[in-house]
Order: structure tokens, then C-alpha cells, then sequence
């Protein structure tokens, strides 16, 4: 009776956190960013794409020059060249070279603080943003959409490195089906199982990267985006390891300690 | 009982004749006879009362850093979490740490359900124990709002209006509440005052009360029945055993494991899959951006599904505030001769059973986006909730007057 009601307990919990981790399903064309946010040369890269591709319209309000450095092991001459925008000391917080009310102007809205974009949405979103911009004419602003977030206010940033693609017909129809359908819904999991898996795009102006060298340069730069968004992460599952392996051993300890006592009581 | 050191000289002696140490720990712990079954659901009392200390102690630190207010409340949190040396461990311990209480508590609560010792004459021990889950309800909601995310924000919304349905003083109460027309400055600066002071100061006084009602009543035990009513020759409990040192050593193993699983959690995955630390609360505030569908944390969704489930607001709330009460009245509507579930019959057992259930999955369904096939599952499940607590003076006296045995279960190591 007992066991059971633990269990029945326990089943519901992990089941309620399971289904809540797998919330909003995905569409046929989302991909996994894949990217690993231990690998110290994918983060050096992907800052350098940061602040060559991204720095200019978005901050990192709570992320230092000096921190980041020291986190990704990069030199002080190697930052202060490379990382350190001109004018900003190595100590200050990353904030974007543009001035709101330009912003404002240009684009409709100042562009979004990415330091904690990926824990409030996710590397995959970030992955999935930046690789599945295609041309679209009815865009006046900007010229592209975006799948993952459509009527995106932010031109394609990147493509001269990607080029840019168009969607085939096939997925504009489904992508109308799928709209009407999250539309009528309030939610986006009709979007999953449309039964592809290859691309909806096709190359229309091809960049100066190929699409595989394209994915390796976003992956990269969504995986210093999740450093950023957690920088100690790293470190905290490192230390994690030796507090769970002391904790184990204690309750162990405790354990024997107590049958010890317990011997006396019949 | 006398402990008899006033041949000891030293400081010990100096000591106890100034301050009862030794007196408090021979009435507390040596002296105190708790019986000798408790199984693994008897850990969760102190286990609440180590994630009550840890919650202090994470917070005074937090505290430290931490500046409530509109535009300064997520920055220093920031701030705290990527600045402050160890920050980044101390505020998920805090955070994570609050679903913990909530997870013990509710297994401690279930304890108390399973074997009856909620009833005579535990009554008040169990009535004060409810005003600290209310207590930490009001503690959780509020700090769940201080760093002014953008699900702190929607989710006060919503919890805040649940004020406004109270005919006649609803209005003027929930401008009372935020200070404010909306939430804003004011909202933060007393939410901050209240987490950190008021509500804390009253947790430890009901704890305090909870544990001088426990001394006084004596622990209940797996199987309901009284040890004190059987009494060795020495004027012990023949089922009894002090608790110190037994209950102390094997606290420390629950200990042991209840830390084990919060450092997993913490060290790996302080967000848990979204369900202790939300991804729209790592945006702030934003008065102009709904998060796509609103939940508030899994802790308080078991009622929130309750509200929802019913279509006119005034009467969800009302619903959803009885839901929270019903369990007060628990000591009264338990009509059965035996406490503990064990010697009650089949009937019964299904009953809570099917309680414990309808509880887990009201508590998915307030996760849920309200609608479709989760509002009909969302009606059926808060008929069942109120059934347990309508139809349990009837199953109670039905049958939970079966025999029982006039010593406790154990078999010895």
C-alpha cells in the first residue's frame, strides 16, 4: 500500500515534469541546435560572431568584456583587440552601438537584450531564428520572413554568410494551413508531424558559406549565447558531481550509523 | 525529570544552573518516547524544517544583494546570480528549494492523511499545520513575484484579482494588496517587506506551536494506535523509543537523501524542465506582452485548475478557497473508529486512493492551457476532489471500524 502510493506519486510528478519539458511540439522543419556548451573553441567562435554580427544592434546588459574573457580562456591581448568594443573599457557590460531612438526609428523596436535569450526561449529557438530566414516580397521592411518567428522585425542579418533562400511552394500552402490552424487553437503543437524532414527551403542567392559551414557558424554562436544566458553552468555541474558523490557517501555513513543504533531496539 | 548534576562541577554545571540545557534536552529528546515504527513518510516533518532553515539562510544572503522595486528587482538578481561570489549557487537553492518545501510538505501532508493523524487528539497539531501551509503559500506566491519576471508579473495578476472577487471589498482590497492601481514599485517594495520579515517570523512561530501540540499529543505512527496507552513497568511506552539518539540518527540518513536529490536538482537542473524556474520569467516584467498561456508554479495548480475549471470567475474562487480550506475540516468529516488506513477497509483505501489521483492530475491540469478535452478532465477531477471530502463521514463510519492490533508493526533489524 505504501509502496504504491509512492510510486503512484512519484509516477505523476516525473510524468507532470516530463510533459511540461516537452511542451509545444515541433514542426518538421525545427532542428536541435546541437551545440555543446562545454567546448571552449565553439564558445571562443562563437563570441567573435557575436560581437563581428550581432553587437552591433543587441546588448549583453549583464555579461562583462573582462568575464567573458576569462570564462572562454582568451587572452588579454586577443580580448582587448578583438572582443572590446572601441570606445568601451575591457571591465564594462556589453551594450549595443546603436542608440534606441535610431532603433526605434529604423526597425520599429529596440532590439531585444540577448543575455538571457536562451534559458527564455531556448538554443534550439535561437538555432531555428537564425537559420530559417527566407526571402519573402511581401516584407517591405526587411524583404525576408522567418519561420520561427514570422513578421520578425530583424533583417537577415547574415546573409552574406548564408545567402538567402527561398521557401518552396509546397511549404507556403502548409505553412498557411499551420497558421490558421495555431490560430484557431491559440496554440502551435498543430504545427508538428507534417510529415517532411527535408528542408522547406530551396537556394535562391547563395552566400559566401556553405549550408553545412552556415549551421556549424550559427551553432556556435547559440552555444556562447547559452553560456551567457548561464555562465556558470559549467563550472556548477563540475562542483555538482563532488557534492553528489560527498552526499552519497555521508548518507552511507549515516546509514550504518544508524542500523548500529537501532541493533537495540526489538 | 531531574537530571541530576548538582554534584558536577565545571562549566556544564555553571551553565545548566543558569539556562536548562541538559533539562531541555532529557524533556526533548532523550526523555521524548516516539514510537518505534515511523517508515520512510515519517521523515518529511524534519525534512520541512531543514528546507524552512535553508530557505532563511539562502534568503538572508540573497537579501543582501537583492533591491526590490520595479526597475531595479531583476538587475540585482542578475546581478546576484553572475556577480556575487557562489550567487550562482545560492539563489537556484533558494528557488529550487521552494518547490522542495512544497514537495515535502505535501508528502508530509499525505502522511498525516494515510494514517490518520489528523484526528483525536491531534486536532489542533493538525489545524496549526495547515496555517503554515497557508502561511507558506502566501511566503511562496510573494517570492515567486520579487524578481519581477514576466511570469511573476502575469502570475500576480491573476492571484491578485482572485482578490477582486469578493463582493462588496473586492475592489478597494486588491488596490490594498498591490499598494497601486497595477502592479508596480509599491507592490515590490511590500512584497519584499512581507517575504522577509512578516511572513517568515509567522512560520516560525506555527512551527514553534506545531512542535509544542506534537510534544504534547505524542507522534501518531503508521498503524493509529496510541503508545501511550501501553505502558511497560518502567513507566515507558513498551512501543516507545527516545527519540534521541534513534530518531535524530535516522532523521540524519532522510537528511542524507532528501540533500542528495536537492543537489541533483540544483547542480543540474535548477530549471526542471521548466516547471521550478519558467523560461518567460527570465524576461522582466512586461505589462504589454502576455507569456503564452499563464500558469502559476506547479505547487499552486492543483487549485488554480479548480478555478478555472469553473466558468464564472466569482464562483471559481470561491471554489478554489474552499478546496484550500476543506482540509481544516478534515478531523471532523474522518468519522472512523481507526486512525491509520491500514485497518480500514477496501472502500476506503480506494477513496483516498482515488484522492491522492485526482489531486496529481488537477495538479498537471493547472499546467495545461485551458481548454478542450483539460476543461472537461478539469470539471470531472474538481467534482472528485470535492467528493472525497463530501462522501468521507460516510465512508469513514462505514468502514474504518475494523479490529486492531495492541502493538505496533515492526520488525527489528
Amino acid at each position: 500500500m505504501r509502496i504504491k502510493f509512492t510510486s503512484i506519486v512519484l509516477t505523476l510528478l516525473i510524468g507532470a515534469a516530463a510533459a511540461q519539458a516537452n511542451e509545444g511540439g515541433h514542426a518538421s522543419w525545427q532542428r536541435a541546435a546541437e551545440n555543446e556548451v562545454a567546448n571552449l573553441a565553439s564558445l571562443q567562435r562563437g563570441a567573435r560572431n557575436f560581437m563581428a554580427y550581432c553587437s552591433g544592434c543587441h546588448s549583453l546588459k549583464y555579461a562583462r568584456y573582462s568575464r567573458i574573457a576569462e570564462d572562454l580562456k582568451i587572452s588579454d591581448e586577443t580580448r582587448d583587440q578583438l572582443l572590446v568594443k572601441p570606445g568601451a573599457k575591457f571591465t564594462d557590460y556589453i551594450r549595443s552601438s546603436m542608440p534606441e531612438q535610431d532603433a526605434t526609428e529604423w526597425f520599429g523596436k529596440v532590439p531585444p537584450d540577448l543575455s538571457l535569450v536562451a534559458r527564455s526561449r531556448s538554443p534550439d529557438w535561437i538555432f531555428n531564428f537564425l537559420t530559417t530566414f527566407y526571402a519573402d516580397p511581401a516584407s517591405r521592411q526587411t524583404g525576408v520572413n522567418n519561420l520561427q518567428l514570422p513578421g520578425t522585425a530583424m533583417p537577415h542579418v547574415l546573409s552574406s554568410l548564408q545567402g538567402v533562400q527561398r521557401l518552396k511552394p509546397v511549404h507556403k500552402e502548409e505553412e498557411k494551413k499551420e497558421g490558421a490552424a495555431a490560430t484557431s487553437n491559440g496554440s502551435g503543437e498543430s504545427a508538428a508531424e507534417s510529415g517532411h524532414s527535408d528542408s522547406p527551403f530551396e537556394p535562391g542567392v547563395v552566400g559566401s558559406l556553405t549550408p553545412a559551414q552556415y549551421d556549424g557558424f550559427v551553432r556556435d554562436t547559440v552555444n556562447f549565447l547559452q553560456y551567457v544566458s548561464d555562465p556558470t553552468q559549467v563550472e556548477r555541474q563540475g562542483l555538482g558531481i563532488w557534492v553528489v558523490l560527498f552526499l552519497l557517501m555521508f548518507t552511507a555513513i549515516a546509514y550504518l550509523l544508524k542500523q548500529e543504533y537501532w541493533k537495540d531496539v526489538r | 525529570m531531574s537530571v541530576g548534576l548538582e554534584n558536577k562541577g565545571g562549566f556544564r554545571a555553571w551553565l545548566n544552573k543558569r539556562l536548562p540545557v541538559d533539562q531541555f534536552m532529557a524533556d526533548q529528546l532523550t526523555g521524548y518516547y516516539a514510537p518505534k515504527n515511523f517508515n520512510v513518510w515519517y521523515f518529511f516533518g524534519s525534512l520541512a524544517l531543514l528546507v524552512f532553515v535553508m530557505q532563511i539562510l539562502t534568503g538572508i544572503f540573497i537579501t543582501m544583494h537583492f533591491k526590490p522595486g520595479w526597475n531595479t528587482a531583476f538587475d540585482s538578481l542578475q546581478y546576484f546570480v553572475r556577480e556575487v561570489p557562489y550567487g550562482w549557487l545560492i539563489h537556484p537553492m533558494h528557488a529550487v528549494g521552494a518547490s522542495f518545501f512544497f514537495v515535502v510538505v505535501y508528502l508530509h501532508m499525505a502522511r498525516a492523511l494515510m494514517y490518520g493523524s489528523y484526528k483525536g487528539p491531534r486536532e489542533l497539531l493538525w489545524v496549526i499545520g495547515m496555517l503554515i501551509y497557508l502561511a507558506l503559500m502566501a511566503e511562496a506566491f510573494m517570492g515567486y513575484v520579487l524578481p519581477n519576471g514576466n511570469m511573476s508579473y502575469w502570475g500576480a495578476q491573476v492571484i491578485i484579482n482572485l482578490f477582486g472577487t469578493i463582493p462588496g471589498i473586492g475592489e478597494a482590497l486588491t488596490e490594498w494588496i498591490r499598494g497601486d492601481y497595477g502592479i508596480g514599485d509599491a507592490t515590490l517594495t511590500r512584497f519584499f517587506s512581507l517575504h522577509v520579515i512578516a511572513v517568515p517570523f509567522l512560520l516560525a512561530l506555527l512551527i514553534a506551536l506545531h512542535l509544542v501540540a506534537l510534544r504534547q499529543v505524542g507522534s501518531n505512527n503508521p498503524d493509529g494506535i496510541e503508545i501511550k496507552e501501553n505502558l511497560g513497568a518502567d513507566g515507558k511506552p513498551v512501543d516507545g523509543i527516545p527519540f534521541h539518539p534513534y530518531y535524530t540518527l535516522k532523521d540524519i540518513v532522510g537528511v542524507g537523501a532528501f540533500l542528495t536529490v536537492f543537489a541533483i536538482v540544483v547542480f543540474f537542473v535548477p530549471t526542471f524542465g521548466g516547471l521550478f524556474l519558467e523560461a518567460p520569467n527570465f524576461e522582466p516584467a512586461n505589462p504589454t506582452s502576455t507569456p503564452e498561456h499563464i500558469a502559476p508554479v506547479w505547487y499552486f495548480t492543483p487549485y488554480y485548475a479548480i478555478l478555472r475549471a469553473v466558468p464564472d470567475q466569482k464562483l471559481g474562487a470561491l471554489l478554489m478557497a474552499l478546496s484550500v480550506a476543506a482540509f481544516l475540516f478534515l478531523p471532523w468529516l474522518d468519522r472512523a473508529k481507526n486512525k491509520s488506513y491500514r485497518y480500514r477497509g477496501l472502500l476506503s483505501k480506494l477513496h483516498l486512493g482515488l484522492f491522492f489521483v485526482t489531486f496529481c492530475v488537477l495538479l498537471w491540469l493547472g499546467l495545461k492551457p485551458a481548454d478542450g478535452l483539460y476543461v472537461l478532465l478539469a470539471r470531472i477531477f474538481t467534482a472528485l476532489y470535492f467528493l472525497f471530502f463530501v462522501s468521507l463521514p460516510f465512508v469513514s463510519k462505514m468502514d474504518g471500524n475494523g479490529p486492531v492490533p495492541t502493538r505496533v508493526t515492526y520488525n527489528a533489524h
